[in-house]
């Protein structure tokens, strides 16, 4: 072994208009499978600073199983418990209407490294022409009301801006928009 | 009410182990670029007015979808041919191939990298795209590769042309594809352009040009490979892709094969 330089990272790049040409999986909203027990969706619009819809965007979600855990060599809990066909991740590109949506299981609470607690939460991608550098943001839950006050990242948002990042339960799942620019802009990350 | 699975595992966890300890992945600074890049035009209404809150790095940040062979079947690493019983698409063939690493030189193995390009007139199959350049009923444009274990990839397809597009005056995208990457962690995630040597359009790029560091565009840009040419067939070009190390493996050895 030999210490060197770190490598030149690559830069990014928008995915332009044509993302569909192969981002869109038929299976990509489908963090679980239709049917899976306890399964919902969560649907919302991507909206630019005009309020208009962009239709040629697309968002990705990561998430914990219900359980809080993730089936992958980082998490040092070992394995996800949970139904086999647990994916973590969705993506969907937006339609005509700037919609989006995915089908999943909501995920369980998370401990961080300096002890506390983390509220159920998906990381979210979102890509678009126009969108040069990859905007990331958290998707937490309006039914989580106690653990949403004590969780770790929230705390560090402006107050008045908090609610950009929680979907709103509704009948048969949740509703989230994520605004780019302009009044209601959800908050986003710098990951 | 019953407590959530997840709090009982959580708690659990903090009481068999004394600390989470989780890798850490750089932040480039100045790397990217800006979000506002006033140059390209759909950046105007689509960036946040808003400064970026720092996210710490915890469980779902340095966790991703590893998602590698089962996403892929072998044809989708050839793009000259767009199915059964297709004609050959026309154009130059090129083989584009590399490495994908992490910026401690480690390979990034088994992970999904996904492309789409215009063709050879600088078209693409896609109903926005209505410049009339002509289309080819043999190439759709699109491909998927998985790296191997020391972090290779490699596709074949034809050079995607230049075309015009919309966002100034007589403007013209130098020819690039585009790739897709997951690497291992959500911090990785990359969505980026591979241009080709010596191209005249990139002095009036605004994509091109909107990362700030001139030195830094150049890491897009493909190397000529004559060492990987197929003789009497194909021209072939050679581009590594970094993605955000933790600083914590030392550096290994490379193998060039």
């Amino acid at each position: 072994m030999k210490t060197e330089a770190p490598l030149g990272l690559t830069p990014s790049q928008t995915v332009g208009p044509y993302l569909r040409l192969v981002l869109p999986w038929p299976d990509g909203p489908d963090v679980v499978p239709e049917g899976t027990p306890g399964s919902f969706v969560l649907s919302g619009r991507l909206l630019d600073g005009h309020g208009d819809p962009v239709p040629d965007g697309l968002v990705e979600t990561w998430q914990a199983d219900p359980a809080g855990r993730f089936n992958h060599p980082d998490d040092p809990r070992g394995a996800a418990s949970g139904p086999a066909s647990f994916r973590g991740y969705g993506r969907c590109p937006t339609d005509d209407d700037g919609r989006f949506w995915i089908r999943t299981l909501k995920p369980g609470p998370l401990p961080t490294p300096e002890g506390g607690q983390e509220a159920p939460h998906l990381d979210v991608s979102v890509f678009a022409r126009g969108i040069l550098v990859r905007m990331a943001t958290r998707c937490y839950f309006s039914d989580e009301e106690a653990a949403n006050r004590a969780d770790p990242v929230l705390s560090t948002v402006e107050e008045d801006r908090r609610e950009t990042l929680v979907a709103t339960a509704e009948s048969g799942g949740y509703h989230w928009d994520i605004v780019l620019q302009g009044p209601g802009e959800t908050v986003f990350f710098d990951v | 009410m019953t407590e959530p699975a997840g709090a009982l595992h959580a708690r659990n966890f903090e009481a068999t182990h004394e600390r989470l300890d989780l890798p850490e992945y750089e932040r480039p600074q100045g790397l990217h670029p800006p979000m506002n890049s006033p140059g390209y035009k759909s950046t105007a209404l689509r960036s946040p007015a808003r400064p970026l809150v720092l996210l710490p790095q915890r469980l779902t940040e340095v966790t991703g979808p590893l998602f590698g062979s089962e996403r892929v079947t072998e044809s989708e690493a050839d793009l000259t041919r767009a199915g059964p019983g297709a004609e050959e698409a026309i154009g130059q063939r090129i083989i584009v191939h590399g490495r994908v690493l992490d910026s401690d030189g480690r390979p990034i193995p088994d992970t999904l990298v996904e492309v789409w390009q215009a063709n050879a007139a600088g078209r693409y199959r896609h109903k926005v795209d209505t410049w009339p350049g002509p289309l080819d009923p043999n190439f759709t444009g699109g491909g998927r590769v998985v790296t191997d274990e020391q972090g290779w990839y490699r596709f074949t397809s034809i050079k995607p042309g230049a075309y015009p597009w919309g966002n100034h005056y007589n403007a013209w995208r130098p020819a690039h594809i585009h790739f897709s990457l997951l690497g291992r962690a959500f911090t990785q995630r990359l969505v980026t352009q591979m241009y080709f040597p010596d191209d005249p359009l990139f002095e009036y790029d605004p994509i091109y040009n909107s990362i700030p560091d001139p030195k830094v565009r150049q890491r897009l840009v493909s190397r000529f490979d004559m060492e990987h040419t197929r003789p009497d067939w194909a021209l072939a070009f050679r581009w590594d892709i970094v993605l955000r190390g933790t600083g914590r493996t030392p550096m290994e050895e490379p193998h060039e094969d």
